[in-house]
């Protein structure tokens, strides 16, 4: 330990791009051993890139990143940067199928005299390990059989094991009750006071007030605070999050169409329940509104949307399309009555990536495009040139494969397969997520028009922007709905309701 | 990335050629078969003769009925391999109802020959449902479950029988695998048929549609609301059914059932298939590139025998120009995709 080392981890200058897009411009972050460092920012603010990078998944274009007082490993020496920097993220980072024994000393076993792994030191050494930290598990169970807070700890044991000082933490209350936060934060408290420090990023802010001395807050790409907590209130930090868009919503908006004639009922959503997510919630859009749905990742607020879209039956409730109720957990059956739904991650549950545009458009019509089944290859090209035309899609034609389109154009093919059953009720989650400027304004331009030919559409969103197209944002937080914003609300307002700070 | 978009557009769009339509990948083996028969046309000057080319023909019928039905699985994501096994079982065991005399390994009962090839169905409809129960709800591993499931059915042929061939089996049974309609083998017609009647299901038919979505993406497909369990498991059982066709045709042709029929067909069976475009990943491929894929093995094969090679020295050949194709239609085919 050199007089140098004061600085657990450092940034300087940074700049990262992915492909033409820069996500982080000129960043910088200094943390001093032993600190409790927070990193906020709204989703895209580039929390994410900026871990990447401290922990060598890739590399900056521009900048220095320093770890313990010396510039970072190469990213091939994978050991070098496991010794100086451990991260602990929301998915599984434990092996499975070995024991937690074989989990805490992965790729550091004790050796016996032959180099081979000494079974006995490495179980004495857990137990020792396991004992330590209060974890009541036996070292031969298997890993998948932990709970996520044994999880969590068996990964932070493992860093340290590792010899690393500096742990970072990526949203680890995720999946907590309130009880295993404390027990986490206690041991937190613990290794801070043994000198070791940590990076803690979360959505909940009042988390980071209990546990963190400092804060970096990032917007858009950039460091936009450093500071004490103790010198930032609450309203201070969401504010600075939220940037300078003080009272906007509306302002935002496009033409001001909010024809109050159609009231008719257009999607009614009442009691759904469902256990552990979902507490009788009751939601109405009515035909020609736009209704966001805003909330944090768990909060319940996707498990509506696939409840809307068949894919979830919910424990109790309704759904109600144009006043006539649906059967429940059925996709097929929810089509049938009028919904068009836009999944999430449209690499995960969208896209067919090998597939044409055109098979991509018209999957979920195909029986309309032919008799018994057949499909006629004449009217599912007028159908697919038509919807090229009208949603913008960049292509060759309709016979490209989707995996060769941008992100912007597949998702306009997203939308545009919902949209190509005219549904009465138009559902999308995170609709211009990972997508370029240009294609967010076509996206909302077309949300705009199915709205304004009279769908009840449904935003299911945390993003700003996505949530500036609707007439009315509702706020999700830990399966309940706590919030309701009319048209004009203040972004900091609703950043405060997503968070939990009301 | 919209540049370049453009750019394309303006290339490709005046007037789609036959190559840019079949997408390249389906027609690569096109010249490579070309050469085989150039070949073939010197070494033998037997090998043009239109018996010849029958013959061939009609040797890769089974095979080609087989690769169909692997198509149609691989295509779904998944894998069967126990459609060896089904052509030999199921005509095995129809052959053992029909066969009266106990002394040359009959059953003793007799059934008619129309009951018999109503048997050999039968018997592959129920394997395939055994398959597709067993991967889709039971969720098992299809490679390990049908490869469990093709040493089960080869020692079920076997234990039937006690290793015998069966043999005077009734006229109807063996008529589909012998007979000739217009003076070509009704084999090749049925191949050819269902050939055209999987390619036309596969690529116009919502149904085929479904099967490429699910083999592409099925997280994507469950959300689309296609009905991806039930599709996956009709696939399952249209393989098996596919394969007890090819059993009941392969023995018309020999007219009797020996216990290893089928034996070793499935590696053929896998390399026509993926040589012809078909993709191990799912979602990929095209029935027209699996036909040429078996056209271009039956051909193989048939130049080998005429040229003398040495018959021990056949199979080394064979697969030594089956990863060549491999490599040519890799080189010369589309980059794989992620």
């Amino acid at each position: 330990m050199s007089a140098v080392e004061t600085f657990a981890a450092e940034a300087h200058g940074i700049n990262k791009r992915f492909g033409p897009i820069e996500v982080l411009h000129d960043v910088g972050i200094s943390i001093p051993v032993g600190d409790a460092r927070a990193l906020v920012g709204r989703n895209g603010a580039g929390k994410s890139t900026l871990v990447g990078l401290l922990t060598g998944l890739y590399g900056a274009n521009a900048g220095e990143i320093r770890l313990g007082g010396r510039p970072a490993p190469s990213l091939g020496d994978r050991q070098g940067w496991r010794e100086r920097v451990a991260c602990v993220y929301q998915r599984w980072m434990v092996i499975p199928h070995l024991t937690v024994a074989e989990n805490l000393f992965l790729n550091n076993q004790p050796r016996n005299g032959l180099g081979l792994v000494d079974s006995r030191r490495l179980r004495e050494e857990s137990i020792a390990v396991l004992d330590d930290w209060g974890l009541d598990v036996a070292p031969d169970l298997d890993a998948w059989r932990l709970t996520v807070e044994q999880r969590q700890i068996v990964e932070i044991a493992r860093a340290l094991l590792q010899g690393s000082r500096f742990i970072i933490l990526d949203e680890p209350t995720a999946e907590l009750e309130r009880r295993e936060v404390n027990r986490l934060f206690e041991r937190i408290r613990g290794l801070q006071e043994q000198g070791v420090t940590f990076l803690y990023i979360s959505h909940h802010l009042e988390e980071i007030y209990e546990i963190c001395r400092t804060v970096t807050v990032m917007r858009d790409g950039r460091v936009v605070a450093d500071a004490r907590l103790d010198d930032l209130p609450k309203d201070r930090l969401v504010a600075a999050m939220v940037g300078d868009f003080a009272a906007s919503g509306a302002g935002r908006k496009s033409g001001d169409s909010a024809s109050k004639a159609q009231m008719a009922p257009g999607l009614d959503i009442g009691g759904l329940t469902l256990k552990d997510s979902l507490e009788d919630i009751n939601l109405s859009v009515h035909c020609g509104e736009c209704v966001g749905l805003a909330g944090l990742a768990g909060s319940g607020k996707d498990k509506i949307a696939e409840a809307v879209a068949g894919l979830l039956a919910p424990d109790a409730g309704t759904i109600a399309i144009h006043g006539t109720k649906t059967p429940l957990g059925d996709v097929g059956a929810m089509r049938a009555a009028g919904v068009g739904y836009v999944a999430r991650d449209r690499h995960v549950s969208g896209l067919f990536p090998l597939m044409s545009i055109g098979d991509n458009l018209t999957t979920t019509v195909l029986p309309k495009l032919g008799p018994f089944g057949f499909v006629s290859t004449g009217r599912q090209s007028d159908m697919v040139d038509r919807q090229i035309a009208e949603l913008g899609i960049v292509a060759t034609s309709g016979s490209q494969p989707i995996g060769e389109l941008s992100g912007g154009n597949q998702q306009k093919a997203m939308v545009g397969r919902a949209l190509a059953s005219d549904p009465k009720v138009l559902v999308l989650a995170a609709p211009t997520q990972g997508v370029d400027i240009a294609s967010k304004d076509a996206l909302y331009r077309i949300i705009n028009a199915a709205r304004d030919r009279g769908m009840a559409v449904l935003v299911v969103s945390d993003d700003l922007d996505e949530l500036a197209i609707c007439d009315r944002v509702e706020v999700i937080f830990r399966g309940r709905l706590t919030r309701s914003f009319a048209r004009g609300w203040n972004d900091q307002d609703v950043v405060a309701a997503i968070e939990g700070l009301y | 990335m919209t540049n370049i978009s453009l750019e394309k557009a303006a290339i490709a769009r005046p007037g789609q050629s036959l190559f840019a339509r079949f997408r390249l990948r389906e027609l690569v083996l096109i010249p490579v078969i070309a050469v085989v028969i150039v070949i073939g046309s010197f070494v033998s000057s037997s090998f043009l003769m239109p018996e010849n080319l029958l013959n061939i023909l009609q040797q890769s019928s089974e095979l080609s009925i087989l690769v169909i039905a692997q198509s149609l699985i691989l295509i779904c994501g998944k894998f069967d391999l126990s459609l060896e096994s089904t052509v030999g079982i199921a005509p095995m065991f129809a052959a053992w109802l029909m066969i009266s005399d106990v002394s040359i390994g009959g059953s003793g009962i007799g059934i008619s020959g129309y009951a018999g090839i109503a048997v050999v169905l039968a018997t592959g409809l129920l394997i395939g449902l055994i398959n597709g129960l067993l991967v889709v709800k039971l969720r098992l591993n299809a490679f390990i479950t049908t490869l469990a499931m093709l040493i089960l059915l080869r020692g079920i042929t076997l234990g039937i029988t006690n290793g015998q061939t069966l043999f005077d089996l009734p006229e109807e049974f063996l008529y589909l695998g012998n007979a000739k309609w217009l003076g070509i083998p009704a084999s090749i017609w049925i191949a050819g048929l269902l050939f055209l009647f999987f390619g036309l299901m596969m690529r116009y038919h919502r149904i085929g549609r479904a099967i490429y979505a699910i083999g592409g993406n099925p997280e994507a497909a469950r959300v689309a609301g296609i009905p991806v369990e039930r599709i996956t498991l009709g696939v399952f059982i249209m393989g098996s059914l596919l394969a007890s066709l090819a059993g009941l045709l392969l023995t018309g042709r020999i007219a009797s059932v020996v216990s290893s029929q089928g034996q070793n067909m499935i590696f053929y069976v896998f390399a026509a298939s993926v040589i012809g475009g078909i993709s191990l990943n799912g979602g990929q491929g095209r029935i027209i590139g699996a036909l040429t894929g078996v056209l271009l093995l039956g051909l193989l094969q048939n130049v080998l025998t005429l040229s003398q090679v040495a018959a021990f020295w056949i199979d080394a050949c064979y697969g030594a120009i089956i990863l060549l194709a491999l490599i040519i239609t890799r080189l010369s085919g589309e980059t794989p995709r992620a």
